[in-house]
C-alpha cells in the first residue's frame, strides 16, 4: 500500500511539473453578450490587453485652422483631389500626413526638388490615390467605419508602408513535378494562426467580390453539391485572420449553435460583413490599379501590389485605435461638402459632413450599398 | 494481496513457453522461438512469440508500407525534400485528395492521383488485416467477435474515404492523410453542414464513445477490486459465481440499483464499442447526401430549442433592399 502511495505521488509531482512547465496561467475575462445557450461569449486576455491598448493610441490632433482663405487649388498647381480645401486646411493636412506616414523623411518622401507640384516621385502619386481612398471610406463606407471614420494614421502608424499588408503568398518551396504539393495549405502559416488551413485566404477572398458563405440555408440538400469542404476550410482560414486581426474569438460575432444564423449573431457580425466588402473594394479599386506606379521593391514575391486586410486597420483591436474619434478632427479627410460660397465655409459645415450627402449611419438602407469592386 | 493495486502488473507467469494449438494443414508455420521479456510482462504477457504472419499478413503489411510510403514521400515533396523541415512540419503536412473540379474522375498524380492510390493501398491493407484477423480466430477455434468489432471501425473509415465521396460525386469530399489537416477537415466538415453536433447519429456515436470509456473503467476497476477473492478468473465466474463475483454485483446494486453479470458486462462493452463507429458512420453518410444543414434539421424536428434574439439583433445584409446579388 505504501508502495502504491509512493509511486502515485511521484507520478503526481511529475505531472504537476510538466503542466507548470508548459503553460502560462492567462488572466482571461469572460463576458456573456447574448442569450444564454447561444454561446455569445467574449473572452479577453487581460494580461495581454494592456499592451494592446498601449499600442493603439491615437496621436493628439493638430490645432484646427480657420476654413477661410483662398482655395489651395487656386494658389498651388496640380491639385487634383484636395481641390475643396483652403490653403490653411491644405497645409494642415499635409503636415498631419507627414507626421503619420513619413515622420523621418518629412516632405521629401513625396516631394523631391523645388517643384512641389511635380509628380516625379511614385509616393506622391500613390498618396494622392490614398487620399481619395480615405475620403471614399469616410464618405461611402459608414456601414463599416460608422462616424468614427479613418485617417492615414489608422493604417500607417508612422510607417511609410503600413505593417499589416499582404501580398499573394506563393507558399514555402515545394517540389512538384509528379508529386502532390501542399495544395495551398498544410504549413504552420502565421496568417491563419499557425493552423494547417489554406495559408492565403486573402488572395481568394479579399481581391474582389467573393462570398464566404458555405452553410446551406435549407435543412435538406437542393440537388447540387454546394460548396465543397475544401472551400469551407478556406473560409475558416479567412475567419482565423479576422479573429487574429481583431483579437476576438469566434463568438464575438457568431453563436455556437449555428455560425450561419444571423438572428442569433451579434450586430458586430453585420459590421464585419461590410468590412469584408470594404476591403474587397479597396483592394480591387484603389490598390491593385496602382500596380504600374510602384517600384519593384514595393511589390510582393509574385510582383503584386501591397494590399489591405482586416489587420491593416485593426492591429489587434476590435475597433481600430479602440474607437478613438480621430477622423472627426480632420474634416479634410472627408468628402467635400458643398460650400455656401467658394471661399466661405462655416466651421460647422466642415466638421459635420452633411448627412444627405454622406448617407445615414445606422444599418444600411436601400441604395446605400457602395459599389463593389469589379 | 497488494499486487492488483498498482498501475503495473506485478505478477509474471514464467512457465514453459506455450507454442499454441496445432495449425491446420496448409498454414504457414509460426516463426520466432518464444521468449520472455520482463518489461513486456509489466504491461501484459511476458511471452513474445511465436509470431504468425501468413499470406494475408504479408500482403497487408506490404500494402500498408506502400500507402505510408506514398503519403510520406508526397509530404516530403511538399517540403522540397528537406528532411529537417519534414520533421519540423510533420504534424501540418498532408496528402490532400483531388480538388472538387475533378469529381469522381481519375486526377493526374500531382493533383490527387497519389491520394487515390494511397487510399487504395491503405484500404487493401486494412481489409487484408481484417481477413487475417478473422482467419486466425477461426484457426484457434475462437469466435470472431474481434474481427467484427474491427469491421465496425473499418465501416467508418470506408464511409469517410470512399462511400460518402462516391455518394457526393467528388473525391474532394474525402479526408486528407495528415495529422492536423484531418482535424481541420473535421472542423470544416461540421461547419459546412451546419454543426455536426445536431446530427443525431453523431450524438449516438459520442454517447457510445464516452459510454465505452465509462464501462471500461467500471469493469476494469470492478475486476481488479474483486481479484483478491479470486474473481479475476472471470470466465469461470460466469457460471460459477464465487464470493468475489457476488460482492462485485452487490456493490453495483448498492451503487446504482442494477448490475451487469460477469458475462453480460462484456457484451455491454462490446456493443458500446462497436456502435460508436457504426452510428458515427451512418451520421457521416447522411451528411450532405440526405441532410445539408443539421442545425436547421434540428430546428425543424424540435431538437434545437429556439432562444429569444438579443437586442440589437444582427441583420443579414444580403436580405436588405439594394443588397448586391
Amino acid at each position: 500500500m505504501s508502495d502504491f502511495i509512493r509511486r502515485g505521488s511521484v507520478l503526481l509531482v511529475a505531472a504537476a511539473v510538466g503542466l507548470t512547465g508548459c503553460s502560462k496561467i492567462a488572466d482571461v475575462e469572460s463576458t456573456q453578450r447574448g442569450f444564454r445557450g447561444v454561446g455569445l461569449v467574449q473572452l479577453e486576455d487581460r494580461s495581454a490587453a494592456a499592451a494592446t491598448r498601449a499600442a493603439n493610441v491615437a496621436p493628439a490632433a493638430l490645432p484646427a485652422v480657420q476654413a477661410e482663405g483662398p482655395l489651395a487649388s487656386d494658389v498651388y498647381q496640380n491639385i487634383q483631389v484636395l481641390k475643396d480645401l483652403t490653403v490653411p486646411e491644405f497645409t494642415r493636412i499635409m503636415t498631419a500626413m507627414t507626421a503619420w506616414v513619413s515622420p523621418e523623411q518629412g516632405c521629401g518622401y513625396c516631394h523631391v526638388g523645388d517643384d512641389l507640384a511635380s509628380d516625379n516621385v511614385y509616393t506622391k502619386v500613390v498618396s494622392r490615390r490614398m487620399l481619395e481612398m480615405t475620403r471614399h471610406i469616410n464618405g461611402n463606407w459608414k456601414t463599416h467605419v460608422g462616424e468614427t471614420g479613418v485617417t492615414c494614421y489608422t493604417c500607417h502608424r508612422g510607417k511609410n508602408v503600413p505593417l499589416d499588408i499582404w501580398f499573394k503568398d506563393p507558399g514555402p518551396r515545394e517540389a512538384r513535378g509528379l508529386m502532390r504539393g501542399r495544395a495551398g495549405q498544410n504549413t504552420p502559416a502565421p496568417a491563419v494562426g499557425l493552423t494547417s488551413l489554406p495559408f492565403d485566404p486573402f488572395e481568394r477572398f479579399l481581391r474582389g467580390p467573393n462570398d464566404i458563405r458555405v452553410v446551406s440555408t435549407a435543412a435538406l440538400p437542393s440537388g447540387s453539391r454546394g460548396p465543397s469542404i475544401k472551400y469551407a476550410e478556406a473560409t475558416y482560414a479567412m475567419m482565423m485572420h479576422m479573429s487574429q486581426a481583431l483579437n476576438v474569438n469566434c463568438t464575438y460575432c457568431h453563436n455556437t449553435r449555428s455560425f450561419a444564423a444571423w438572428d442569433q449573431s451579434s450586430p458586430q457580425r453585420t459590421t464585419a460583413w461590410y468590412g469584408i466588402r470594404l476591403v474587397q473594394d479597396l483592394n480591387a479599386n484603389y490598390l491593385e490599379p496602382l500596380q504600374p506606379e510602384f517600384p519593384a521593391n514595393r511589390l510582393g514575391p509574385t510582383g503584386d501590389v501591397p494590399k489591405t486586410n482586416c489587420a491593416s486597420c485593426h492591429k489587434g483591436a476590435y475597433q481600430p485605435l479602440f474607437g478613438a474619434q480621430m477622423a472627426k478632427d480632420y474634416p479634410e479627410l472627408h468628402p467635400p461638402v458643398p460650400r455656401a460660397a467658394p471661399t466661405e465655409a462655416t466651421p460647422e459645415g466642415m466638421m459635420a459632413p452633411d448627412p444627405a450627402v454622406e448617407g445615414s449611419t445606422t444599418p444600411p438602407a436601400a441604395g446605400e450599398e457602395p459599389a463593389q469592386g469589379t | 494481496m497488494a499486487e492488483y493495486q498498482n498501475i503495473f502488473t506485478r505478477v509474471q507467469i514464467r512457465g514453459p513457453a506455450y507454442a499454441g494449438v496445432p495449425l491446420a494443414d496448409g498454414s504457414w508455420v509460426r516463426s520466432t522461438r518464444p521468449r520472455f521479456v520482463h518489461w513486456l510482462g509489466r504491461f501484459g504477457d511476458a511471452q513474445l512469440g511465436p509470431i504468425y504472419l501468413g499470406l494475408t499478413g504479408v500482403a497487408s503489411l506490404l500494402c500498408g508500407f506502400i500507402a505510408i510510403e506514398i503519403i510520406g514521400l508526397n509530404m516530403m515533396a511538399s517540403v522540397n525534400w528537406n528532411p529537417i523541415e519534414f520533421v519540423r512540419q510533420l504534424p501540418w503536412l498532408a496528402l490532400e485528395p483531388p480538388p472538387p473540379e475533378y469529381g469522381l474522375s481519375l486526377p493526374p498524380l500531382q493533383d490527387g492521383g497519389w491520394w487515390l492510390m494511397a487510399g487504395f493501398f491503405l484500404t487493401a491493407s486494412i481489409l487484408l488485416w481484417w481477413v487475417r484477423m478473422y482467419r486466425r480466430a477461426r484457426a484457434l477455434g475462437l469466435g470472431t467477435h474481434v474481427a467484427w468489432a474491427f469491421a465496425a471501425a473499418i465501416w467508418l473509415y470506408i464511409v469517410l474515404g470512399f462511400v460518402r465521396p462516391l455518394a457526393m460525386g467528388a473525391w474532394s469530399e474525402a479526408v486528407p492523410f495528415g495529422i492536423f489537416p484531418h482535424l481541420d477537415w473535421t472542423a470544416a466538415f461540421s461547419i459546412r453542414y451546419g454543426n455536426l453536433f445536431y446530427n443525431p447519429f453523431h450524438m449516438l456515436s459520442i454517447a457510445f464513445l464516452y459510454g465505452s470509456t465509462l464501462l471500461f473503467a467500471m469493469h476494469g476497476a470492478t475486476i481488479l477490486a474483486v481479484s483478491r477473492f479470486g474473481t479475476d478468473r472471470e470466465i469461470e465466474q460466469i457460471v460459477d459465481r464465487g464470493t468475489g463475483a457476488e460482492r462485485g454485483a452487490l456493490f453495483w446494486r448498492w451503487t446504482m440499483g442494477f448490475n451487469a453479470t460477469v458475462e453480460s458486462i462484456h457484451r455491454w462493452a462490446w456493443w458500446f464499442a462497436v456502435l460508436c463507429p457504426l452510428a458515427g458512420g451512418i451520421g457521416i453518410l447522411l451528411t450532405g447526401t440526405v441532410v445539408d444543414n443539421w442545425y436547421l434539421w434540428a430546428v425543424d424536428h424540435g431538437v434545437a430549442p429556439s432562444y429569444p434574439g438579443q437586442s440589437p439583433i444582427a441583420v443579414d445584409p444580403l436580405t436588405l433592399p439594394g443588397a448586391p446579388q
